[in-house]
């Protein structure tokens, strides 16, 4: 494997890290560039998708690679996880300059933080080795813990990011603890080769190994019983940054639970399926409860991430490649849904520009406002999987994944649960919809915002039911690339 | 020209989506007339439909198959069970877009929309052929639902929109799950194929259930109807009438299109459940029933109960029933919807729908009491109106399988006389003890247009219910053939010698011939 190749390989990762110095540079001397900043940190987004997109369809890479003597692989699966990551972040930093001047947190380190935690994340899905996914988790954690407390003058913004630091870094140890387990038993940190290791009957030190690792990652995707600081650090981050959370670092820890689960400990499906068919039951319950007595919007948000990380890894207890596939369809509507919430709730001003972000603001809201509230109605409904929304999709393929592997009684949970979910969503339309108009929220003037979350609207709407097919064939074509 | 040149369901369904975003971002008189268009139109093309459709032929007719979403076929094809719904749902809708014409004032737009968007699931239900499909528009229809319940309702409207919504999705999950195992069993999603696949007994059971745990809830049976109340009284007039009228019999065309022909070992091994929970519904709503003093409320309770011998006459694995329990279900979308808009019209001059407010009605509001006493009749099952025919044969089929949930079913019609007429004895006769309702003026000449056209269907089908009946006899006898290889031993085949039957056995040689035809 000569360097060249290597570097090939790994372009999507270089470009962004060159465009994220090159901008830091900008950034450092130049104090008021950051809108147009944050314009060529989504070009170079673009620019690396692109790469991505030639690696993932050019028939020469068919088979994938691995790059820098294994601690890399180029494959589909992290091809399309990049293209997923890659649209959140652009979208995420489209929706952000305005709304952040507004709030007067604005600067150019913005989107270089944000560059940096997305070559973070595409190192994550790209790695095939413990310490290649360290460094990525910690790479991206690093650039979050940052952008949690961006909106520095704010009390709750410091508070996110403290918290999220003190809690990630003993997460970081966890997983650390648990890698140096499954190295010491295996006697390797590349992933293939703890595979081939870790066949057959498992000590108790390795399966140690195994919980440790899967109780790390549970943390970074934030699944219940390892979800507590979700609530906090989405309700105080500064609300793009949020959206930014909920959106690419899920995608890219899921991806990479996805690749250590199949291929690290892909022999010992019995071992993980039931700590993840326990995480998944979980996160859909505790998700789904936590949420209904929230009266703030954020919070809220946060508590159906939770939830939705648990059908999410319904799809991972199949253990198939079919459960992939439907896990990366999820993820891939998970993220419009999820982000188009956010748009939703950025657009919530008051007559002096203050921020709302209560139940009780947006009461009546579709009598004063009702675009908004329609959009915003949409992807309530989509998250609770009400069809012919696209989010009812999504958990069609996760619980058909389940059904095909035979785990007909967490798929009748898991369902039966998903009721629950569907309980607070509609509350939100409840008080959009039903309530007496309070007249609190003002028509927003931010294109930006009002365009993305048109989009996202008509991607959620039934016309996403049109991209059946092509999503299918991407996703199973990344999918097929582990198994 | 015939209609099957023509991709007409997709039109059907197609035309009130599109009115209905047009309505979105008209005035209120504008999306009215909008509204009232698009149904009429709609309407037109379902007369079209039906002149167009063969019955000697049955089912399939009118198919069209799109592969544009995937593994979701946009497979759309009727039989002659769904042209009857269909039709009852293109009849039902110009009459609610006319009923809510003044009753609602606010926000008219949205609730056209939600109408018509109603109507276009509504028709995707009874005309998907694909399983994936159907529950998609099966479960759409909560939406705008929800919506309608929760914004335009009466005073308890949320509690009763959470209501309604929460109950019917967690009986349809489970639906959902049981449909994802079908597909991947029988390698397709497409219904007239998984209606001759043939799913292992065991299984059945539990695919059974699934289904059962969906259409009870929807149809409603007792003891899951509670949300049934609520969702009436808080609802709307026509929100009622769409409810009671349309919603309530995707339930039946559940049974029907679904639990019998797909699993019928767990039809036969489970009938006694459908019995003894249709035969406490027929009692028991009943009696709750008598003692409302809600109108919307009784009318729901009654809903109830007549669903109740709809079910009996679905799972009489034969042809008088299920023909009878079809009948049912359109008389009793007819009747009950005109029932709740019989309601609507003296909740709209008075704003109550307490019984005891009104009283000699007859008196001030003639023609009001003429078209209501029809309708109240056409409840009870009188002879020459469409109840009659329906409960009849249902009752008629049951009696085959088990005597004993015929008689407590019948029963119900004895108490629906009952309950319907003392309603209609407290409202319309008796003496005028309330000065406000005495000085109600009589049906508008709008009203007198939603509800003449209701009455003249009810009394069609009562006369001449061949026209209703020719439709669906090839598709009854479809499914009867195919479920027959079940069917439970009936406890009521005479005896081949008993002796004290002797004296009364007459030997009829065409016997066998009559069956299946006894209208």
């Amino acid at each position: 494997m000569n360097l060249a190749s290597s570097l090939y390989f790994a372009r999507p990762e270089i470009i962004l890290s060159v465009a994220a110095l090159a901008l830091l540079m900008v950034a450092a001397w130049r104090s008021n560039a950051s809108k147009l900043i944050s314009m060529l940190s989504v070009a170079a987004l673009v620019a690396a998708g692109v790469w991505s997109a030639h690696l993932m369809f050019s028939p020469s890479f068919e088979l994938g690679g691995d790059a820098f003597d294994g601690l890399y692989r180029m494959d589909a699966f992290g091809s399309l996880s990049k293209l997923l990551i890659y649209s959140a972040a652009a979208i995420s930093l489209i929706i952000a300059p305005r709304f952040l001047s507004n709030m007067g947190a604005m600067r150019g380190e913005y989107p270089v933080l944000v560059l940096f935690a997305v070559v973070g994340m595409g190192i994550m899905v790209s790695a095939n080795d413990l310490l290649t996914l360290y460094i990525g988790l910690e790479l991206n954690s690093l650039a979050a813990y940052v952008l949690a407390s961006f909106a520095r003058h704010d009390e709750r913004s410091a508070e996110a990011g403290l918290k999220y630091f003190v809690l990630g870094a003993l997460a970081s140890g966890i997983l650390l603890f648990g890698m140096s387990l499954i190295y010491g038993f295996a006697g390797s940190t590349d992933f293939t080769a703890i595979g081939k290791a870790l066949s057959g009957e498992m000590g108790m030190g390795a399966l140690f190994g195994v919980v440790f690792v899967l109780s790390g990652l549970a943390f970074k995707i934030s699944a219940a019983p390892f979800h507590m600081w979700t609530p906090d650090v989405y309700e105080g981050a500064p609300t793009p940054v949020t959206a930014f959370f909920a959106s690419a670092p899920k995608v890219a820890a899921t991806a990479l639970l996805i690749r250590v689960t199949i291929t690290a400990f892909g022999d010992q499906t019995f071992v993980w399926q039931q700590i993840i068919m326990v995480v998944a039951i979980m996160s859909i319950l505790i998700g789904a409860a936590g949420a209904i007595g929230q009266n703030n919007l954020k919070r809220l948000l946060a508590y159906s991430s939770i939830n939705n990380i648990g059908f999410i890894l319904i799809g991972l207890a199949a253990g198939t490649a079919e459960g992939v596939s439907a896990m990366l369809v999820y993820l891939a509507i998970y993220v419009a849904m999820t982000l188009g919430g956010f748009v939703c709730l950025m657009q919530l001003r008051n007559r002096d520009g203050s921020l709302r972000e209560d139940m009780s603001d947006i009461a009546g809201l579709s009598q004063t406002r009702p675009a908004l509230a329609a959009i915003f109605a949409i992807f309530m409904f989509s998250l609770a999987g009400i069809p012919p929304l696209f989010g009812f999709w999504g958990k069609v393929v996760v619980f058909n994944a389940a059904v095909a592997a035979g785990l007909l009684p967490l798929a009748v949970i898991g369902i039966a649960a998903s009721v629950i979910g569907a309980f607070y969503y509609l509350k939100v339309v409840k008080v959009m919809y039903f309530d007496e108009a309070k007249d609190i929220i003002v028509v927003e003037n931010d294109r930006s915002l009002i365009w993305t979350g048109a989009l996202l609207a008509a991607f959620v709407s039934p016309l996403g039911y049109l991209l059946i097919s092509p999503l299918g064939q991407l996703t199973d074509k990344a999918a097929s690339a582990l198994f | 020209m015939n209609a099957a040149d023509f991709p007409i369901l997709t039109t059907l369904i197609v035309i009130p989506a599109v009115a209905a975003i047009m309505c979105l971002f008209l005035r209120a008189d504008g999306a009215r007339l909008i509204a009232l268009i698009a149904t009429l139109f709609n309407l037109i093309l379902g007369v079209w439909l039906w002149a167009s459709y063969d019955p000697s032929y049955g089912q399939w007719q009118f198919q069209e198959s799109v592969m544009l979403f995937g593994p979701v076929g946009w497979k759309l094809g009727i039989d002659g069970i769904s042209l009857m719904l269909i039709m009852l749902s293109l009849f039902l809708m110009p009459i609610c877009i006319g009923a809510s014409w003044r009753a609602i004032t606010d926000r008219v737009g949205e609730y056209m929309a939600a109408f018509l968007f109603m109507e276009s699931l509504m028709i995707g239900v009874f005309a998907a052929q694909d399983l994936l499909l159907f529950y998609i528009f099966f479960e759409a229809g909560l939406i705008p639902m929800y919506l309608i319940i929760g914004i335009w309702g009466g005073k308890d409207r949320i509690y009763a929109a959470y209501k309604f919504f929460l109950y019917t999705l967690l009986g349809s999950v489970l639906m959902l799950i049981a449909m994802l195992w079908m597909i991947q069993q029988a390698g397709t999603a497409d219904i007239p194929t998984l209606l001759n696949h043939d799913f292992p007994p065991e299984a059945q059971t539990w695919l059974w259930l699934a289904f059962f745990a969906s259409f009870a809830v929807k149809m409603p049976m007792w003891p899951v109807h509670t949300w049934l109340p609520d969702a009436h009284v808080q609802a709307p007039t026509a929100g009622s009438v769409i409810l009671a009228g349309v919603l309530l019999k995707m339930g039946g065309y559940g049974f029907l299109r679904f639990s019998l022909p797909m699993f019928p070992e767990a039809s036969a091994q489970l009938i006694y459940l459908v019995f003894v929970l249709s035969m406490v519904a027929v009692v028991y709503t009943s009696l709750v029933a008598l003692v409302q003093k809600d109108m919307k409320k009784l009318i729901a309770y009654s809903s109830v109960a007549h669903m109740a011998i709809v079910t009996v006459g679905l799972f009489a694995f034969n042809q008088q029933g299920i023909e009878g329990a079809i009948i049912v279900m359109l008389s009793h979308g007819l009747v009950s919807g005109a029932l709740f808009l019989c309601v609507g019209v003296i909740y709209d001059r008075l704003h109550t729908r307490e019984i005891d407010r009104y009283g000699g009605l007859s008196i001030n509001m003639p023609k009001y009491a003429l078209f209501f006493m029809l309708f109240t009749m056409a409840s009870v099952g009188l002879p020459g109106t469409s109840g009659f025919v329906g409960e009849f044969l249902a009752l008629a089929g049951t009696y085959q399988v088990s005597t004993w949930a015929t008689l407590i079913c019948a029963t119900g019609i004895i108490l629906g006389a009952g309950y319907m007429l003392y309603l209609y004895r407290r409202v319309a006769f008796g003496e005028q003890k309330n000065e406000d309702a005495a000085a109600m003026p009589d049906l508008n000449r709008r009203e007198l247009w939603l509800l003449a056209p209701i009455a003249a269907v009810v009394l069609w089908m009562g006369v001449y219910p061949e026209s209703f009946l020719r439709p669906i006899r090839a598709d009854v006898s479809k499914i009867v053939e195919r479920i027959d290889r079940a069917a439970p031993d009936g406890d009521s085949a005479l005896l081949a010698d008993d002796p004290a039957m002797k004296g009364y056995r007459v030997q009829r040689a065409e016997h066998g011939d009559k069956e299946g035809s006894a209208h």
